[in-house]
């Protein structure tokens, strides 16, 4: 297998966009990666995407987006993984490198939310979990990660207000992001009297929907001087799958596939996670991100958001977490959001996080989920210049 | 409006009367009913298994914001429920207030209209869970 690296990335800002459509998102993303690594062609297009059918009545991408940017020389795919859709997008055109299959491949994700703000958006959301026995039941995707707030709060003793840091967090790191859909600080106050959307879960613990594409461009490490003095060395990668439904869960308060995802990176990059610098993880709920805190290895069970309580996912903390607003502040296009994390870690290792800029980061480490915990995409990223 | 009356349709047994399966190889109970037993990966025929019905909450959400088709009930409560026989099961909780539900509380199984596709669509009945009636 061969080592691969980053060598150009590229995003347009998250949010409403209504003069873009699907495939001039991901056109502009794709296209300022390749900008930016030097490269004018690929061997290969993945793009991570999940509700195009659902919004925008538009299957097919891989071809969609290929020809739309010029690549019709290249293989091309879509690739749905619910909101870790874009992760694996990455994973597939890193296994594709890695492989020896393909020395230049590309990996886009982009969503287009926008176009229906109601009960459609809802539903297609929704659609990451089981149809059959969890979306009939009127059952919206915040109600199923809610189901699991609310256990995880009576089991552990934990109150609503424990998860505020996660929301304060992130907003005040989205503050330096010029991509980030909301750029303002929140108050504890304004956390705790936010509506309820299903409850326990309030407005301000829930990550706000946006348009948006992001974009990478990989390359064999040994080739990668060619092309930049800047590049992101992948460490680790790793996808795993638990079950589609919660309630099929062995332990509903244990993402089982953050841990294999997780522990399977470290393994591959020989690290573990005292070495990792900072986490960009999957905060579409406050909920998520600390049992993707528990699940990775950086808290004990039930001891996520003490870690937040304590300052440690500030910048200035032992984890710095969403360093650059998270899916809370920056916005989650759902099939996007993995190659955002993945183009932020990147700016983080190669100095140009601007205001967000951490101090000596060398390894970060990214984690994207699908569904309420099904698919859930680890990567660890290297800074070699 | 897309009527799809073969997709609910062969859900009855489960939707109505809470029919699984449990595994000849480890005994595993499961509803909804596999192919492929989670616990053992037994592939061959598995009998079906009847649930009771009876179970507790193991947890809940109350919706504002809810789905397509939902609205008409909003507010309404969903939850965990943890089945007397062992597996949890998704559903809506009835006759109870939203802020009476607690952890905890024992509930059956009743059958209730679940949502209703348009004005000309199916209706589609299924299980909801209530509080235990005294016995």
């Amino acid at each position: 297998m061969r080592d691969v690296s980053i060598i150009g990335i590229g995003q347009t800002p998250a949010g409403e966009h209504w003069d873009r459509s699907l495939r001039h998102l991901a056109y502009d993303a794709l296209a300022a990666a390749m900008r930016d690594a030097g490269v004018e062609r690929a061997d290969a297009l993945y793009v991570g995407n999940m509700l195009s059918g659902e919004i925008s009545g538009q299957a097919h991408l891989g071809a969609l987006v290929a020809d739309f940017a010029g690549l019709r020389g290249a293989e091309a795919v879509k690739v749905e993984a619910a909101c870790a859709s874009a992760a694996a997008a990455f994973r597939q055109a890193y296994i594709g490198v890695a492989s020896g299959l393909q020395d230049i491949a590309i990996a886009v994700g982009v969503e287009k939310m926008t176009d229906d703000v109601g009960s459609k958006l809802t539903a297609g959301l929704a659609s990451a979990a089981d149809a059959d026995y969890e979306v009939i039941h009127g059952i919206s995707f915040v109600a199923l990660n809610a189901l699991i707030m609310q256990r995880y709060m009576h089991e552990y003793h934990v109150q609503r207000e424990d998860f505020a840091n996660f929301a304060i967090n992130a907003h005040a790191n989205g503050v330096g992001n010029p991509n980030a859909r909301f750029r303002e600080a929140i108050s504890r106050e304004a956390f705790l009297k936010s509506n309820m959307v299903a409850t326990p879960i309030g407005l301000l613990d829930a990550s706000p929907m946006a348009d948006g594409a992001a974009a990478v461009v990989l390359c064999p490490t040994e080739q990668a001087r060619e092309f930049t003095e800047n590049a992101v060395r992948v460490a680790g990668s790793a996808l795993a799958i638990d079950s589609l439904s919660v309630h099929d869960r062995r332990d509903p308060l244990w993402l089982q596939a953050a841990e294999t995802s997780a522990q399977k990176a470290y393994r591959q990059a020989g690290v573990g996670p005292q070495d990792i610098d900072f986490f960009e993880l999957h905060d579409a709920f406050t909920i998520m991100a600390a049992l993707s805190l528990e699940a990775s290895g950086f808290a004990g069970r039930g001891k996520g958001t003490w870690l937040a309580r304590d300052g440690e996912i500030t910048p200035q903390g032992k984890i710095p977490i969403a360093t650059r607003g998270g899916l809370k502040a920056r916005g989650h296009p759902v099939g996007a959001t993995g190659l955002y994390q993945i183009v932020e870690a990147a700016q983080q290792l190669r100095g140009e996080a601007g205001d967000n800029q951490l101090a000596n980061a060398r390894l970060g480490m990214t984690q994207n989920i699908g569904g309420s915990g099904a698919t859930i995409v680890t990567h660890i990223f290297e800074r070699v210049h | 409006m897309s009527v799809e009356i073969a997709r609910h349709w062969r859900l009855n047994p489960q939707r109505y009367q809470l029919v699984g399966e449990e595994c000849p190889h480890c005994g595993h109970k499961m509803f909804p009913p596999r192919d492929v037993c989670p616990e053992c990966a037994d592939n061959s025929h598995q009998p079906e298994f009847k649930f009771s019905g009876r179970g507790e909450v193991f947890s809940y959400s109350t919706v504002y914001n809810p789905p397509e088709g939902y609205e008409d009930n909003a507010p309404y409560t969903v939850a965990l429920v943890k089945l007397e026989e062992g597996p949890l099961i998704t559903a809506q909780l009835t006759d109870v207030r939203n802020d009476d539900v607690q952890i905890g509380m024992p509930v059956e199984m009743t059958t209730r209209k679940i949502t209703t596709q348009g004005d000309e669509g199916l209706v589609i009945y299924g299980y909801k869970f209530r509080p235990q009636l005294a016995a």
